[in-house]
């Protein structure tokens, strides 16, 4: 359908008869379904979850344009509706780029805290190996996603709350993760056991928080250098004298700094594990990189961090080939154009790194885990960065890229001097699970480790 | 040598800061970079370099000029 101006509605992808659309195909194969909307209708085609049309970009093109609009055209604030009760009320999923600069100025990701964070990621993962013992089994999932709470909350919100946690707030922040079904586009308060489980974890989130700030008000104030995250925010008060926030307010907020940098750093380890455990000559290549680093038995510094290029594009090429985030939205507020394609406004937008990421023309070989392709030379993720977009791109990009990439860097450069490993089930039984928007390992995810002598 | 920023990608994460002072600024106002020599000496180039070269979100460039 062409209009007087040239432009076209956005051509619609095949299936979806049902009420809901495409809701079901997107609760289990969304990569078959993206794929679909690409082969069929180029690089804008849509798709619909219930009453909510979808416009996939995919491409240097399209995804440009996406990463460029400004937030007054296509917002992210209204796009995850599967978030608001995870993060609970007044607890804002995602502010504007202006605002989130100023997180930075203010907040642990700043370059000026990460020489500390990269000394205490590393002294987690090595607690995290000691408890684990000379050797045996582990589930990829849960000991990186375990890993990672310990890391995300030591660095973001102080080391003393990361010691007042344990694997129960792991388990319960797990649970948050797994309620994230799509049917949120549609009801996010459906009557669905994961929302009941993702309800329940919250509670009982806000209650283990709770009984952290009661043990802290019984302990009276800290000394300053003791003072974290936490004794700011349950010493501030409103001007009559009340406390500023609840114990659930707090909670929420902690949730949401922690929930970016969970299951994606998590995922990206296990992945990044899976795909050296199946290319013996990458890990090689990569333990050798780091016993030539580290030969002088020196600690795991943020410089020594900086100068790993095998092993970064190790995790390039895992994130590359398993983003952590599938699909990217926002929502049309004005009228967007791509190409010849007019987006009206209401509709949802969205790029999604699973198949930008893997179109041959960017990146030759698409499918095969090839780290030699940010080597230099070669460069793909800079030279195509439009359609290699695990973080994002443009001034919308993950702003805690750096600190991933970093943190990833410190977890390997512990546990692949420290231990062996091996997979521990048939290669091609790794995958992702799609079933929720939070993707994550399919269980069982097996790993077989021994200290190495 | 000059050094241009792209403030389309700048997000104030301040490496460039820690790495070579002399020659950027994390603004507190704009919290993104300010430039305070375009023209930097040569004397500054090691630590220019590392700035341009550890950026995370590569919106610093370096240029050769003669």
């Amino acid at each position: 359908m062409r209009t007087t101006t040239g432009l076209r509605e956005p051509p619609k992808v095949s299936g979806g008869d049902a009420p809901d659309g495409h809701l079901e195909e997107l609760r289990h194969d969304p990569i078959g379904l993206m794929w679909r909307v690409r082969n069929e209708c180029g690089p804008a085609g849509e798709f619909r979850l219930g009453h909510k049309e979808v416009v996939l970009l995919s491409g240097a093109e399209a995804n440009e344009a996406f990463f460029r609009a400004p937030e007054e055209q296509l917002d992210q604030a209204e796009a995850y509706p599967f978030m608001k009760p995870i993060f609970g009320p007044g607890v804002v999923f995602d502010a504007p780029p202006e605002q989130r600069r100023q997180a930075l100025h203010n907040q642990a990701l700043h370059d000026k805290f990460m020489r500390g964070h990269a000394a205490t990621i590393a002294d987690e993962v090595e607690r995290m190996v000691e408890a684990a013992g000379t050797g045996g089994e582990l589930d990829l999932l849960d000991w990186f996603a375990e890993l990672t709470i310990y890391t995300s909350s030591a660095c973001l919100i102080g080391k003393k709350f990361r010691t007042e946690l344990d694997w129960r707030f792991a388990e319960l922040y797990h649970d948050l993760e797994r309620g994230t079904d799509a049917i949120a586009y549609v009801d996010a308060y459906a009557p669905i056991e994961s929302f009941r489980r993702r309800d329940a974890a919250r509670s009982a989130l806000v209650e283990l928080v709770e009984a952290i700030i009661a043990k802290r008000e019984a302990a009276g104030p800290p000394s300053d250098e003791d003072r974290d995250l936490l004794d700011v925010l349950i010493s501030l008060r409103k001007p009559d004298g009340a406390l500023r926030y609840n114990a659930d307010t707090i909670t929420g907020m902690f949730i949401s700094m922690m929930f970016a940098g969970h299951h994606t750093t998590s995922g990206t380890a296990a992945w990044t594990l899976i795909e050296l455990l199946r290319h013996p000559e990458h890990l090689s290549a990569v333990r050798a990189e780091l016993d030539g680093l580290f030969a002088d038995g020196g600690e795991v510094s943020y410089q020594a961090l900086r100068e790993m290029p095998k092993l970064q594009a190790a995790i390039k090429e895992a994130l590359r080939l398993h983003p952590p985030l599938i699909l990217l939205l926002r929502v049309a507020k004005e009228e967007f154009v791509v190409g010849d394609v007019r987006v009206s406004p209401g509709k949802l937008v969205a790029a999604s790194p699973a198949i930008s990421n893997r179109l041959a023309e960017s990146f030759p070989d698409p499918d095969s885990f090839v780290p030699d392709r940010y080597l230099d030379p070669r460069q793909e993720d800079i030279d195509h960065r439009w359609n290699w977009i695990p973080f994002g791109a443009g001034k919308h990009r993950c702003i805690g890229a750096a600190f991933a990439m970093m943190q990833l860097k410190a977890i390997f450069s512990v546990l692949l001097r420290t231990w062996d490993l091996e997979l521990a089930q048939p290669s091609d039984t790794y995958r992702n699970d799609h079933s929720k928007m939070v993707v994550q390992l399919q269980q069982p995810c097996l790993a077989r480790f021994e200290r190495s002598s | 040598m000059r050094v241009e920023a792209d403030y389309g990608l700048c997000q104030g994460h301040g490496v460039c800061e820690s790495e070579c002072p002399e020659v950027f600024r994390v603004s507190k106002e704009s919290n993104q970079v300010e430039i305070l020599d375009a023209n930097p000496s040569e004397a500054l180039r090691s630590q220019v370099e590392a700035a341009v070269k550890y950026c995370p979100t590569l919106a610093l460039k370096l240029l050769e000029e003669d």
